[in-house]
């Protein structure tokens, strides 16, 4: 099988495919589960200051092609997750540390207080008050996080941004000035449900995150768009489910893909999709410089 | 996409309209629905009691489920009367299997809700089954005339105000265990931890009921995550061979709702 190894935003991969972040990440001994099933990185929950229980259920709502999630950030704080992140770490992929906080000085002091092989910051939740997206649509706000983490901390910094913008562009263009090392694109897209039996929005916080399926052509333009002014690598999220989706991602522009939803069924997703896309690249007689960002290329 | 990438029917929300409530003490009371789901016993359903929160029940039959009242949305539920309704998502999960020709349910509390619903069901698979059930004091014990329906009926309270006194484990010793192919467990953790350990050399021959807290129920977000294989109690169990609780976090600790770990009591 062809090689797909390489390294992106700093990080060297086995495979181009993570496990995104908030996914089964709460714990170090599920972190370890999707790197020993093949994930080429694991990203872990969002950690921040305090401990978080999230919001009250139901904290899911599961549609036809998609899942609309308002969790609402639960985490023990980044004082409990050492330990987590230290078990992750003893699979056989490096660990990366999702972080949140309301300003620079916050996820500053998260980052200096871990210990990861790089971190992810989230500027993208859009359903926790003052957090995550809330403060990740202003793209100043996206440069002095970013420049503020990368002072604190010797390993790579990737910035996940929320779609929820007219022009994701502009936060890519930020993070990059801030000196991320990879943007990861995108964060779920705003969304609701309401029960028609008794008119409840369903979910416990009334509105939440649209993921899955129905959200990946939303993600492969923001990557394409993204790519299309960025020297730093995109790393592609939404909708991925197999090995044409993460090959679309690829040839949008994504120099790796992160996966979520998907588990739902199950951990096999991982090496499904590197075996799908090693035996297309050996097909096409591709190579993976080749792949990335081909739509481009094909419309110059 | 993948078929059953995005969970089953089973994952969307229905809309239960309760048909009758079932005083079965103070404290506990069962709830039958109109339509009648299908699960399987040791499957549950997440409950979602409109304007306060999203809860995992197990079903105690094929259209119901008995709830112990012990914090905000159990005492919410009991607000409900026949006519009322609940979102519910559900069958979810995997039950217990059933394994030999003589089997023994040992619960605890309300823990027997899924057992009785199991040995509704052995009893149609032509079974022999043996209940030990054990409750605080007598005014507690529920389902006990269910159980005794099915077959031999142990019963203990810690205070001795009804049956054996002691915990469950005192009923134990009243069990030829050597008789048993399979034995299945659902209570409170440290009562499961206790009849587990005295039965470890037969771990491979005992389903446990388990719980951790859940809160998407479709194995995505990692709430109900088990030490140290990262089992997701919520798909991939409830029910776990006891083999797989040996050596981990089971019996020691467990994680709240923030992930923080805490103590496994209750
Ligand atoms: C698979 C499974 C099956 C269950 N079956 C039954 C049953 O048949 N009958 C029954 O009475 N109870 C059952 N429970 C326990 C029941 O879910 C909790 O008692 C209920 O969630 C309490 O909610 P509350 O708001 O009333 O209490 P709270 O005040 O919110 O919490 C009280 C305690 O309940 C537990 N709890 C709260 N929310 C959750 C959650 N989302 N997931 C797991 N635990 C939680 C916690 O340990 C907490 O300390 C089951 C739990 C699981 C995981
Ligand atoms: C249940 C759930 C929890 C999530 N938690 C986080 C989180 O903590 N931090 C974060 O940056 N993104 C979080 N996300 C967003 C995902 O990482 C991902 O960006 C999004 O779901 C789109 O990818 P997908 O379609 O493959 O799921 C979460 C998504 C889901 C479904
Ligand atoms: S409750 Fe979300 S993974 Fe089990």
């Amino acid at each position: 099988m062809r090689s797909l190894s390489g390294n992106v935003g700093g990080l060297d991969l086995q495979i181009p495919v993570i496990l995104a972040a908030g996914i089964l990440g709460t714990t170090g001994a599920s972190l370890r589960r999707a790197a020993l099933a093949g994930a080429g990185a694991v990203v872990t929950k969002s950690v921040g200051l305090l401990p978080r229980d999230g919001h009250p259920g139901p904290t899911v709502v599961v549609l036809e092609d998609g899942l609309i999630n308002a969790m609402g950030l639960p985490n023990p704080s980044f004082r409990g997750f050492q330990e987590e992140i230290d078990v992750g770490r003893t699979g056989p992929a490096p660990v990366v540390a999702s972080i949140f906080g309301s300003g620079s000085e916050e996820f500053a002091e998260v980052a200096r207080s871990l210990k990861a092989d790089a971190f992810e910051l989230n500027l993208s939740c859009p359903h926790a008050e003052g957090l995550g997206a809330e403060i990740g649509c202003q793209p100043d706000n996206v440069e002095q996080i970013t420049r503020a983490v990368k002072r604190s901390v010797d390993v790579p910094v990737w910035v996940k941004l929320t779609p929820n913008v007219s022009d994701i562009r502009a936060l890519g263009l930020a993070a990059q000035e801030g000196g991320a090392d990879a943007v990861v694109a995108i964060n779920t897209l705003r969304a609701m449900a309401i029960d028609i039996q008794s008119g409840y929005p369903i979910l416990g916080n009334s509105f939440g995150g649209l993921s899955g399926p129905a959200i990946k052509p939303v993600a492969v333009k923001a990557v394409y768009d993204l790519s299309g002014v960025l020297e730093i690598p995109v790393i592609g999220v939404g909708g991925i489910s197999d090995w044409q989706d993460a090959v679309e991602m690829m040839m949008a522009g994504a120099s790796a893909v992160q996966v979520g939803t998907a588990l739902m069924g199950g951990y096999g997703v991982f090496q499904e999709i590197a075996r799908g896309i090693a035996s297309h690249l050996d097909r096409k007689g591709w190579t993976m410089e080749e792949l990335v960002g081909l739509a481009r290329r094909r419309v110059a | 996409m993948r078929e059953g990438a995005i969970g089953g029917t089973a994952a969307r929300a229905t809309d239960g309209v309760i048909k009758e409530v079932i005083v079965e003490s103070d404290a506990v009371r069962t709830f039958c629905f109109q339509e009648p789901h299908s699960p399987w016993p040791g499957q549950y359903m997440m409950v979602w009691v409109r304007g306060v929160d999203e809860i995992p029940m197990s079903f105690s039959g094929p259209d119901r489920m008995t709830v112990h009242a012990v914090g905000e949305a159990t005492r919410a539920l009991f607000d409900l009367q026949a006519g009322d309704a609940l979102g519910l998502r559900g069958p979810l999960g995997n039950g217990f299997s059933l394994v030999g020709e003589k089997i023994l349910l040992v619960g605890g509390g309300v823990g027997v809700a899924p057992l009785a619903f199991l040995g509704d069901e052995a009893r149609k698979a032509g079974m022999e089954v043996t209940s030990l059930i054990g409750f605080r004091t007598a005014s507690d014990v529920v389902l006990k005339s269910r159980l005794e329906g099915l077959g031999e009926l142990i019963l203990t309270t810690d205070d001795g105000s009804a049956g054996v006194k002691g915990f469950v484990s005192a009923g134990l010793a009243k069990v030829d265990l050597e008789e048993v192919d399979q034995i299945y467990l659902c209570g409170p953790e440290l009562m499961m931890w206790d009849v587990i350990n005295r039965c470890r050399s037969r771990a491979d021959r005992i389903q446990a009921c388990i719980n951790r807290y859940f809160k998407c129920a479709v194995g995505v977000c990692g709430s109900c995550c088990l030490d140290p294989e990262g089992i997701r109690v919520c798909a991939e169990g409830p029910v776990i061979t006891a083999e797989r609780l040996l050596e981990g976090e089971f019996g020691r600790y467990r994680r709240g709702p923030s992930g923080s770990i805490g103590s496994c009591q209750g």
